[in-house]
């Protein structure tokens, strides 16, 4: 007779008392808890500190990542109304475009343009979208796809906004590096956290019933269009930012911010971290990032490493490398016997 | 009870394609009434009940609600109007805990309204509405996941989902559906109650015994068509709802 074994999972530690509610009774049991918080968090205080130590190539990737784990956060909360994206790229270059013709025009400095960019491109985005927010899944997305490549030929055709040229030669961010690297993490902490804390108010309940049952939320005399428009003027403020630092990091505005990578890249952060709590694809893209620059030393096979280790990572943990962890953080697991 | 007419509905008629599922259906609500709606399988009892909420708008036809038209609104209008439904299918939001549920029309402008912007926690609101449905207060049961409900309960924070609108008129589809003996049992009184204190019911119900314990009034649809309407067994006894339910003799 073969004995055979079952895995056997178990909550560890104050997870098992009761879903949200718990008292906290030894320092254990408090760094338990706040660790996995605060490791990351002061590790994005403390990383340009190092500037000496890993080089200002790795800063510049920090900032980089910081953008696009924005854009993926700007994913993420669309996803949570229902709303499946694929046109990240669109918010990107609204607020890219605007804050450049914002200072290529008037001349303004980067402290009144960045926020002029941001609110603008968002509204402007929101009003663009507001037509389409009716329509659902995949019709969304694929509307939000073409957005972006519509706009870019739009500026080709017109030759508006610098067309093919772009907009050079725009005022730099800051003369300081520190304000370079620490606006884009502040940003994202901003957002990390400011969606975490609106997803779980009455309001976000609310956005959450529309992406579970947009029909029983309408027989709740709400009106679901209003709540999905502002949902996509937050998400697009949060996707405007990073448009907007962009240029005035690289002085220049031009074609590359409507490009499909900023489309691509956030929902496939987000895919690889885990959908829905922000804190997955916020991981997701620094996993992404940097493992692209690292790939760098492979030349022409960089692509095929990349898609390697995505298409891996996305069989292999379908649920997405945050929630992975999470559930591991929280669980034992042991073999148990079977009669 | 007010001789107020909550509800009246003027020769609606919508059809899909070539089928017909609701034909110049008219009839009319008295404030405080509880009407009930039976009929066949595929009879247009549910098309009817999205004709009136207005989740499919009528080819033809009119719907009064207190003296005014609402026919072709939106539906979250007509919510915000006062005219609260369950769905028959009864999907809650499964991510939420039962309690959370609520809190989505506790958030709509009618409420914010109704309770004058000075209300406590919606959450504690919420728990109250729950209790009123039969949910235990002090147990578990409304601070469990929606997914992990019984059926029972399910139908019942449906229930309560209309009542946190303040509704004037609930229309209620194929509440009792699925829920055990003891469950009906248990939910009877609490429409009782309702309609007890004045708000008036429209339901949809294939349990005939519960429901004609509940309804003053019965209409009776037959593809698409109103058949029969008075009390119920008034209604039971017509040749046409009998023809309808059991069939017409063959004659040889």
């Amino acid at each position: 007779m073969t004995i055979r074994y079952r895995k056997e999972r178990l909550d560890r530690g104050i997870k098992v008392r009761t879903e949200d509610i718990f008292a906290l009774s030894s320092y254990k049991e408090i760094l338990y808890l706040v660790l996995p918080r605060a490791l990351p968090v002061l590790f994005l205080l403390i990383f340009p500190l190092l500037k000496g130590l890993v080089g200002l190539y790795w800063e510049k990737v920090l900032i980089i990542t910081c953008i696009t784990a924005l854009l993926a956060l700007s994913w993420d909360l669309l996803a949570s109304v229902g709303l499946i994206s694929l046109g990240q790229a669109l918010f990107f270059g609204a607020g890219a475009y605007l804050t450049g013709y914002l200072n290529h025009s008037f001349g303004w400095p980067p402290l009144v343009t960045i926020p002029l960019g941001t609110l603008g491109g968002a509204l402007f985005c929101t009003l663009f979208l507001l037509p389409v927010l009716r329509i659902r899944g995949v019709y969304f997305a694929i509307v939000t796809l073409t957005l972006p490549l519509l706009l870019v030929r739009v500026i080709e055709a017109t030759k508006i906004l610098g067309g093919t040229e772009g907009l050079s030669g725009l005022s730099r961010l800051s003369e300081n590096i520190w304000v370079e690297l620490y606006i884009p993490v502040l940003a994202l902490f901003l957002c990390l956290f400011g969606f975490r804390r609106l997803i779980n108010m009455d309001y976000g309940l609310v956005l959450q019933g529309i992406r579970d049952n947009d029909l029983a939320v309408m027989s709740g005399a709400i009106n679901i269009h209003k709540f999905k428009a502002q949902a996509v003027f937050i998400a697009a403020l949060a996707g405007a930012f990073p448009g907007a630092f962009m240029t005035h990091y690289y002085q220049f505005v031009g074609m590359p911010a409507f490009a499909l990578d900023f489309s691509i890249l956030p929902l496939t952060c987000a895919v690889l971290g885990g959908v829905g709590n922000f804190a997955g694809p916020l991981l997701g893209a620094f996993i992404l990032v940097p493992l692209s620059e690292i790939l760098r030393a492979f030349g022409t096979l960089r692509v095929v490493f990349y898609s390697a280790i995505l298409i891996v990572c996305v069989v292999g943990l379908p649920e997405g490398i945050f929630h992975y962890l999470e559930r591991k953080y929280h669980q034992f697991e042991r073999l148990v016997k079977v009669a | 009870m007010g001789n107020r007419a909550v509800l009246e509905v003027d020769k609606v008629s919508r059809s899909f394609g070539g089928v017909v599922a609701v034909w110049e259906v008219s009839f009319h609500l008295q404030e405080g009434e509880l009407l009930g709606i039976i009929g066949p399988n595929g009879s247009g009892k549910t098309t009817l009940v999205n004709l009136l909420t207005g989740f499919v708008k009528p080819d033809s036809g009119k719907v009064i609600y207190l003296g005014k038209n609402i026919t072709g609104k939106m539906p979250y209008k007509i919510a915000e109007l006062g005219i609260a439904r369950t769905f028959q299918m009864a999907k809650p939001f499964y991510k939420l805990p039962a309690f959370k549920n609520l809190i989505i029309p506790l958030y709509s402008p009618r409420v914010k309204k109704l309770r004058g912007g000075r209300y406590g926690k919606r959450d504690d609101v919420a728990i109250d509405l729950l209790e009123e449905v039969g949910f235990e207060r002090d147990s578990f049961v409304p601070y469990k996941m929606a997914s992990n409900l019984p059926h029972g309960y399910v139908k019942r924070l449906e229930l309560a989902r209309c009542l946190s609108l303040r509704p004037d008129l609930i229309i209620l589809d194929e509440l009792f559906s699925g829920m055990s003996m003891s469950e009906v049992a248990s939910t009877l009184p609490i429409i009782e109650r309702l309609n007890g204190e004045g708000l008036s019911i429209i339901m949809i119900e294939h349990r005939l015994r519960e429901l004609f314990r509940l309804a003053t009034r019965v209409m009776v649809l037959n593809f698409g068509r109103k058949i029969a309407d008075g009390p119920p067994d008034e209604v039971m006894e017509s040749d046409a709802v009998k023809a309808a339910y059991l069939g017409t003799e063959h004659d040889e």
